[in-house]
């Protein structure tokens, strides 16, 4: 004999009732929006009047709003109960409603009916009454239809059943689960279905991403971000999914959701970054401690491929604008070339061999904080070579003089750029006791041309014209917006007199702002 | 055995939409929106004095976006809407 599980629930008189009560019971688990719901309610209300002394009655909606809808349409005799979050429905293998229950005072089921078949009703309420002679039913069965089949329970409706099965699995997945054809290859399913970058990524099981979820301690379903184009809710498990998919290990995982918050704030504009056709992404530079237990490459190639956790944690980034922000080439993605970062291009800082002050020091951080910042560059890397400098400003001249042709020999004043100086380079500098700042201005200093020579220039615009016009033609102007444009951090080999130079995008408000977080607050 | 993934989309099915019925007329307040792409003020400009040639009778209204690289404010797209009939906005290159 099977059982109906033991509930509470709160009826449409924000009233606690509990199954099982001390009596018998008629339980029915019905919907407002299936007609035949609506048809045995009457039915229901009849046996109610009957019956209210005999039996408990519990009349179960599934949604809060169509309870009330069904409390004022047919005013029944009894109280909906509210089972809008589907457990009890759930719990109870409910596929079809209106799905009519008699049990005993323990819950133990005697009768179950599916839909409405009218001669099993009738048989039911009349063994209801007999051991009840004085009591009287008033349903006219002959005005209802012989037959007529339920409906799915809300339950069963794929919008719900995978949340409420991994809750009663006591899971922390609830995204969509997607079963492939068992002949089906795994990876080319996944090409198939639009969510790659091009390359193969790992399969994103729930084994997988449940292991991937053990990289941090917040809540799977933290919503860390809303992200463009869809203005998608970036939850941290759909991260985690993405972070498999892009072959992350768990620890990388609060790396890759910093930086999700990062590139989704108005300052960093990730819409406008995927959107120009000038091609930019994101280049994520990792400062702090982080940066050794992650084994990340700071050191010789460490702008290229080889280390997992570089080349994982900038394409994990990527997937996610891709598959939950919705940014693909050809949608809103409307890059002329794109470029090789738009799969990954993420590096950390090698602080130990720099002469200046970590990155994220520069940004306000404590040393021991670790950090990832997000910066949109268009172009990148391209490589000032001067293997003959030794003085610092001839290096910092040369590496100035290499700015002036970026985008186009005319386009001055606006933009910005990242240098990543080699700590060969650095050494030259570190020498000279040039700082940070003497080197930015440097740079900016040797960049310049003067308002001849752009009026002169090879593509200067009617209103570029117009407003150089303006200026004495002696006055001399800098490459970037301002020196604070430019940006510096150290990495790349001991063995190597270059520089490596990333062509920044549209700096300011007018464009996108480099944004940092701290990587602690997202394990 | 078949194999279960987890979909490492948003899930949200877009609410389609249908486009705003066109009048049979032109009758009323036109918006013109500079999007801030390089030169769209004169494209506009030249916009303007067509429809003001062509369409006596409706009363042109200029708005300007701050930037062309981020969504239009949403302030600005409520008095864009609130107070005109119809609208004319580029989408740069």
């Amino acid at each position: 004999m099977s059982v109906i599980t033991s509930f509470t629930l709160e009826d449409s008189a924000g009233i606690e009732r509990n199954f099982p009560g001390t009596r018998p019971a008629l339980v029915c688990f019905i919907k407002e929006d299936c007609p035949t719901c609506r048809l045995v309610l009457p039915v229901l209300a009849a046996i109610h009047d009957s019956l209210a002394t005999e039996l408990d009655f519990f009349i179960i909606g599934q949604t809060s709003s169509g309870n009330s809808q069904l409390m004022s349409e047919f005013n029944p005799p009894f109280n909906l109960l509210d089972d809008s979050a589907l457990k009890v429905a759930f719990t109870n293998d409910i596929e079809i409603v209106p799905q009519v229950f008699l049990t005993d005072s323990s819950g133990h089921v005697l009768v179950e009916r599916s839909g409405f078949v009218r001669e099993e009703w009738q048989e039911m309420v009349a063994e209801l009454l007999e051991p009840h002679p004085s009591a009287t039913c008033t349903v006219e069965w002959d005005s209802l239809p012989s037959w007529r089949p339920g409906c799915g329970s809300l339950s069963v409706d794929p919008l719900h059943a995978e949340r409420l099965k991994a809750e009663a699995e006591n899971s922390p997945i609830r995204a969509r689960r997607i079963e492939m054809g068992s002949q089906d290859d795994e990876f080319e399913f996944m090409f198939d279905q639009g969510f790659t970058d091009g390359l193969p990524v790992i399969p994103p099981t729930p084994q997988r991403v449940l292991r991937m979820l053990q990289g941090t301690s917040l809540d799977p379903q933290k919503v860390i971000a809303t992200m463009p184009p869809n203005m998608a809710k970036v939850t941290v498990e759909k991260v985690a999914i993405n972070a498999v998919m892009a072959g992350c290990r768990p620890e990388y995982l609060p790396v890759v959701m910093a930086a999700v918050d990062a590139v989704c704030t108005d300052e960093f504009n990730i819409h406008g970054v995927m959107a120009t056709t000038m091609g930019a992404s994101p280049v994520m530079i990792v400062n702090g401690p982080i940066r050794h237990l992650l084994k990340m490459n700071m050191g010789l190639g460490a702008l290229g491929q080889g280390n997992r956790a570089n080349a994982t944690i900038g394409r994990a980034l990527r997937l996610v604008i891709r598959n939950v922000g919705g940014a693909k080439p050809g949608g809103t993605e409307r890059s002329t070339f794109s470029n090789p970062m738009k799969f990954t291009m993420c590096f950390a800082e090698w602080e130990e061999r720099s002469s200046w002050d970590p990155f994220h020091v520069d940004r306000g951080f404590d040393a021991n904080d670790s950090v990832v910042t997000t910066l949109a560059m268009s172009a990148g890397p391209t490589l000032i070579l001067d293997e003959t400098a030794t003085e610092a400003p001839v290096l910092a001249a040369a590496i100035g003089e290499a700015t002036k042709g970026m985008f186009n020999a005319n386009w001055y004043a606006s933009s910005n750029c990242l240098m990543v100086v080699s700590p060969e380079h650095n050494d030259v500098f570190k020498r000279g006791k040039v700082s940070k700042s003497a080197l930015r201005r440097d740079i900016q200093k040797a960049s310049e041309k003067s308002v001849q020579e752009l009026i002169q220039g090879p593509s200067a615009s009617p209103e570029q014209l117009a407003s150089l016009a303006q200026l004495p033609t002696d006055r001399r102007i800098g490459k970037f917006g301002s020196e604070d444009h430019i940006e510096i951090v150290v990495a790349g080999s001991e063995a190597g007199k270059c520089t490596a130079f990333f062509h920044g995008w549209i700096p300011r408000s007018m464009g996108s702002i480099p944004v940092s977080r701290k990587i602690d607050d997202y394990m | 055995m078949s194999v279960t993934l987890l979909d490492p989309t948003n899930e949200e099915v877009p609410v389609a939409r249908q486009i705003t019925p066109r009048p049979e007329a032109i009758v009323g307040k036109v918006a013109l929106v500079d999007i801030a792409k390089r030169r769209s003020d004169e494209f506009l400009d030249r916009l303007q004095e067509a429809m003001e040639r062509r369409l006596p009778q409706v009363e042109i209204n200029r708005y300007h976006k701050p930037t062309f690289s981020k969504p239009a404010p949403t302030d600005l797209r409520k008095e864009i809407k609130k107070i005109n009939d119809f609208v004319v906005i580029g989408l740069a290159d």
